[in-house]
């Protein structure tokens, strides 16, 4: 229970308090008092908790599998510095840094957060993080939506499904609708679609991603962009795999205004979903608008160098109802995380892995393109996930694949109909020769046999 | 500080100086000061129109924000971009430098419905 | 070479430090980009400090030294249950198993995964009497976000989209308004009486037709039993509104007395508070949502599924668990995937160590270090509610502020001095120079006596030498900042010189 008192503390406490049992202190109304029998679970001595997660983690056979799961949650090495400096309990048990004279290791750090994310992203300003990726996204619209006034959204039907769904849900509680841009036979966002719907003026941002969900490449190209301009619709970029920020030309450099995305490729565990953590970065014109906490530079009355979070009217506690966001906790620790993570990668690591994963992606693509009966689904530059087409339900192909300990990537039609027999495939610098040669041999069995060969 | 005797005031603490068919819009040393330092001051867009009493605006302090509202209607012809850099301004200069937006007048009648520097320091010191 | 490195104060930058090509051997040399992709694909410089292991290990742990945690002392915080985290909890997050699992597992492969959402989620169900949780939203915000979408959709299903009204308590926490207008309902703050409450008769007065959703704490954010809350469901109810339990204050309540019982229809938890989850310096969060069973098909997915087969062991053993995204109701997800598993894990394991009357017995001991810390901060400030509390109380320095000038802001301030955190501050607003304390009851009695007998110094030291307090505090690496200066003139970042850059 973590509770250190004895039961002499109790009856000292009791009689300072002026009541004669615990019982005194949590009286409620008869009508209300608890009846039922509470169905939680039993108590156990810590040794024998250990032995229960034991036996839960024994039933997370998937874990041992040869995997080329991607899709918006990604394997990548992370130093084992970074577990050992970020589980120090100073920075694991505080709070939030309202009290900066105190707080001033950990407003430093998520100042070099900020940092990082505007020196990958190109862009002025980044605030101390959000949720997720998806909820970065949601975020990123209702900047846009409270900067023009519109009440519509487009986004690329290209950008990850789940972070789509997440912005649906936003806009539904702001009655604001969201409308989606068709995808090309290539894989990426149709941007001659783009340009004609933002020039009805109706939409308050458009959305791409780059990597998108297929992994390609998926920018404006000039024209848009003057499209885009024109209509005055603010460009949000998205970007799920943030390795990729290492490699490719920053979301700045084409056009973006707004760029939201997902840092858990910096060293952040999968951790069967969470908690990831979701950034914001944006350019200077935008800064009343963006949500969440900031950390600014300051001075203390010597003078000396101090840490604060900062222009905190934009938020909840004080603006109440007119606040940027409804954003309290945020996800500090992960974002500390991913600050240690850039630190020690650096420039030549950082760029060493994005290297790294366009290698090893391009020998998967190889590889499986080479099996009779399958073929790459889209010709567009791609960072480090390709489309596999089967040619057979992906759904069938997967479960044969995973009867092999293989978990061969995942299933688009789960999302995209047009797409049921293709498989959304992802390689990153843990990825080796060998499983991937596994997994082509598999394929090439699979496939003959369904083509009965 | 007194109140300049030569404007006219609102309850929610603004000031307008008229001068023919505009105004000149700003908070008052008292509103100022409650507030503290003011860190933004977020303005209308020129050329909006506006209407007497509505909600145009916010001043933010390091530790509070407050609605703006104006003390007469309509079109907005010119914003303080000074403020942008200088936000401190309104706390120094609150009748001076520290003035928010103009206004050109939709109604001069509107003038009726705003107080005197001496009904406003009741108000200011209740 | 910088002198700083040897610097025991200063902390340069990461991006001070390094040079370039100082790299580390986390991986081989990769290929040139230039080899796999177009040249207009592919970013121009990119500005990042190269540094040795060392020097981040040493940057790091420097700045974790200016950093104030749990572990380093007392952190009466109220409205933000500072507890103790156990460190069993992270060692159980921390299992292959689990950090490595990847969320598109399939089910069948992820029975452990989903078996800990399974027994968390009925747990809670049972603990705060609601027919179901969802464990989708990263955070209390997050999570009364999704009670409000759900209200929302509700409402509009059942054909009453004009309920646009939501009340809010003048006590209530900033979220709670900022929530309600990001679903476009309108919010209404309601005032406390004198007892700190809300009561049967004010509310009635903005109740109706359009009434949306009441949102309330229990106990509230003064640390008082709301004891009319089931006349006030009762009333929210007959207008065919919903009531809404902020769970912000749940470590007061466990096995005590059930948000479901005092007639909520919905609820949160935010379990990095009540069930132990470390703060991690302001998240990652993790906020369930809880649901009375009218409103079961509108939680956010995914939700977890348990069939059961025909196995032995623990209750749940005997079940094959799956992920169910076909809610068609739903109001959908809040978020990329399934929750915040990692502190799933972490809420699952503090639960198993305490068990239900385990976490009865927090509760009174969060409520009895409360009111020991209440009566005694008593005999020398005010404490507007001199009745007894729960987990916290508020005090107030109004009075020692008019005698001496001395504002809750200094206390606090001076309180760091000492080794501790300050309590809230000015929160909840409706109480003038408000210090908001929570013990928690993971504190021992002689911490406690150390808080307060600090604490009595201090104010004694407010009437004799104010000026001590009003410089406060100057044992801490830096003294209080210049917060006015850091949002006039924001610097939010650090910027390359100019030469560096390509």
């Amino acid at each position: 229970m973590y509770t250190p008192h004895t039961e002499a503390d109790i009856k000292a406490m009791l009689v300072a308090i002026g009541v004669g049992s615990l019982d005194d202190l949590l009286q409620v109304p008869e009508s209300i008092a608890l009846k039922a029998k509470l169905d939680v679970v039993p108590a156990l001595p810590e040794y024998q908790i250990a032995r229960r997660f034991e036996h839960f983690a024994a039933k997370n056979t998937g874990v041992d599998y040869v995997s080329f799961l991607g899709a918006g949650s990604y394997r990548h090495y992370a130093p084992p510095a970074i577990a050992a400096l970020a589980m120090r309990g100073e920075f694991l048990t505080a709070y939030t840094p309202y009290q900066a004279e105190v707080s001033q290791g950990y407003l430093q750090a998520i100042y070099e957060w900020q940092t990082y994310l505007c020196l990958l992203t190109g862009m002025d300003i980044a605030n101390a993080s959000v949720y997720d990726g998806a909820t970065a996204l949601a975020e990123g619209a209702i900047m846009a939506l409270n900067e023009n006034g519109r009440k519509k959204v487009l986004v690329s039907r290209a950008v990850d499904p789940n972070y789509r769904a997440v912005l649906k849900t936003y806009c539904d509680g702001l009655d604001v609708e969201v409308d989606e841009i068709a995808l090309t036979a290539d894989g990426t966002t149709d941007l001659a679609k783009l340009a004609e719907a933002v020039a009805s003026k109706e939409y308050a941002c458009v959305a791409l991603q780059s990597p998108n969900f297929f992994g390609n490449i998926d920018t404006l190209s000039p024209a848009a962009r003057d499209a885009v301009n024109a209509s005055e619709t603010v460009p949000i970029a998205v970007v799920s795999e943030a390795i990729s920020l290492g490699a490719l030309a920053t979301p700045a450099s084409w056009g973006a205004q707004i760029v939201v995305g997902e840092a858990q490729s910096f060293g952040v565990a999968m951790a069967y979903g969470g908690p990831y953590v979701g950034f914001i970065t944006t350019t200077k014109e935008h800064l009343r608008r963006i949500p969440g906490r900031l950390v600014g530079k300051s001075v203390d009355g010597q003078g000396r160098t101090a840490y604060v979070l900062t222009l905190q009217a934009r938020e909840q506690h004080i603006r109440r109802e007119r606040a940027t966001s409804n954003i309290c906790t945020n996800q500090a620790h992960c974002a500390l995380i991913a600050t240690m993570y850039l630190a020690l990668m650096g420039k030549t690591g950082l760029r060493d892995v994005a290297a790294l994963n366009l290698a090893r992606s391009r020998e998967l693509a190889t590889a499986v393109s080479k099996v009779d009966g399958v073929d790459l689904k889209f010709a567009a530059p791609f960072f480090n996930e390709i489309v596999v087409d089967v040619h057979q339900p992906a759904r069938d192909v997967l479960a044969k694949l995973q009867a092999r300990k293989i978990l061969g990537g995942v299933d688009l039609g789960r999302w995209y109909p047009e797409l049921r027999t293709s498989i959304l495939m992802n390689a990153t610098e843990l990825t080796t020769r060998a499983q991937i040669d596994q997994l082509a041999t598999a394929l090439g069995e699979i496939v003959r046999v369904h083509a009965g060969v | 500080m007194a109140q300049p005797e030569n404007l006219l005031y609102s309850k929610e603490h603004e000031w307008v100086k008229i001068d023919g068919d505009s105004a000149t819009i700003g908070i008052t040393d008292y509103a100022q000061n409650s507030l503290g330092d003011i860190v933004y001051v977020e303005l209308p867009r020129v050329g909006k129109q506006i209407e007497q009493f509505g909600n145009i605006g916010v001043v933010e302090s390091v530790k509070a924000v407050s609605d703006l509202f104006t003390p007469v209607g309509g079109e907005v012809l010119e914003t303080n971009g000074a403020l942008e850099a200088d936000p401190a301004a309104v706390n120094r200069d609150p009748y001076g430098a520290g003035w928010l937006f103009k206004v050109k007048l939709k109604d001069a009648g509107e003038k009726s419905n705003l107080l005197s520097a001496s009904e406003y320091e009741k108000i200011a010191h209740d | 070479m910088s002198t700083q490195a040897f610097d025991r104060t200063a902390s340069p930058l990461i991006f001070e430090l390094g040079q370039d090509g100082r790299a580390n051997s986390y991986v081989e040399a990769g290929p040139p980009l230039e080899q796999f992709l177009p040249k207009d694909a592919l970013r121009g410089d990119l500005p990042l400090p190269d540094n040795s292991e060392l020097d981040v290990v040493r940057h790091f742990t420097k700045l974790s030294q200016r950093t104030f945690g749990i572990d380093l002392g007392f952190y009466p915080l109220g409205s933000c249950t500072m507890k103790y985290n156990p460190r069993i909890n992270d060692a159980m997050a921390g299992k292959r198993e689990f950090a490595q699992l990847h969320p598109y597992t399939p089910d069948e492969l992820a029975q452990g995964a989903l078996q800990v959402m399974y027994e968390l989620e009925r747990s809670l169900a049972s603990l705060f009497g609601m027919a179901a949780f969802s464990l989708n939203p990263s955070a209390g915000a997050h999570a009364e976000l999704a009670a409000l979408l759900i209200a929302k959709k509700y409402f509009k299903d059942r054909g009453e989209p004009r309920r646009d009204k939501v009340i809010v308590p003048d006590t209530a926490h900033g979220t709670n308004p900022a929530s309600a207008a990001m679903c476009g309902f309108k919010v209404i703050s309601l005032p406390s009486d004198e007892r700190g409450r809300v009561s049967v008769e004010e509310i009635q007065k903005v109740l109706g037709p359009d009434t949306a959703v009441c949102m309330m704490t229990n106990p509230n954010t003064l640390g008082l039993f709301e004891d009319h809350i089931a006349e006030i469901a009762a009333a929210v109810h007959d207008v065919g509104g919903l009531m809404y339990y902020d769970g912000a204050n749940a470590n007061a309540i466990m096995g005590n007395v059930r948000p479901g019982d005092m007639g909520f229809d919905l609820m949160h938890l935010n379990t990095h508070k009540t069930f132990t989850i470390p703060h991690g310096g302001g998240g990652a969060g993790h906020g369930p949502v809880g649901v009375a069973a009218h409103l079961v098909e509108y939680l956010p997915t995914p939700v977890v599924r348990a069939v059961p087969n025909n196995g032995t062991g623990a209750p749940s053993d005997g079940f094959t668990f799956s992920l169910d995204f076909d809610l068609p109701k739903s109001i959908g997800p809040m978020r990329s995937f399934w929750c915040n598993f990692a502190h799933a894990v972490r809420a699952l394991s503090y639960i198993y160590a305490n068990g239900a009357e385990g976490l009865h017995r927090v509760s009174q001991l969060a409520v009895l270090n409360a009111n020991y810390v209440r009566v005694k901060v008593a005999e020398f400030l005010e404490t507007p509610y001199p009745e007894i509390c729960r987990h916290e109380f508020v005090a107030s320095a109004q009075e020692l502020k008019k005698a001496t000038g001395v504002k809750a802001l200094d206390l606090a301030k001076a309180l760091l001095d000492h080794g501790m955190m300050a309590p809230t501050m000015y929160f909840p607003l409706i109480v003038p120079e408000c210090l908001m304390i929570e013990p928690t009851e993971t504190e021992s009695k002689e911490t406690l006596d150390y808080f307060i007998e600090v604490l009595r110094e201090i104010v004694a030291e407010a009437k004799t030498n104010p000026d001590a307090l009003f410089a406060a505090p100057v044992n801490t690496v830096v003294g209080r900042v210049d917060e006015t200066r850091a949002a006039r003139q924001p610097d939010l970042r650090w910027t390359p010189p100019v030469s560096s850059r390509a």
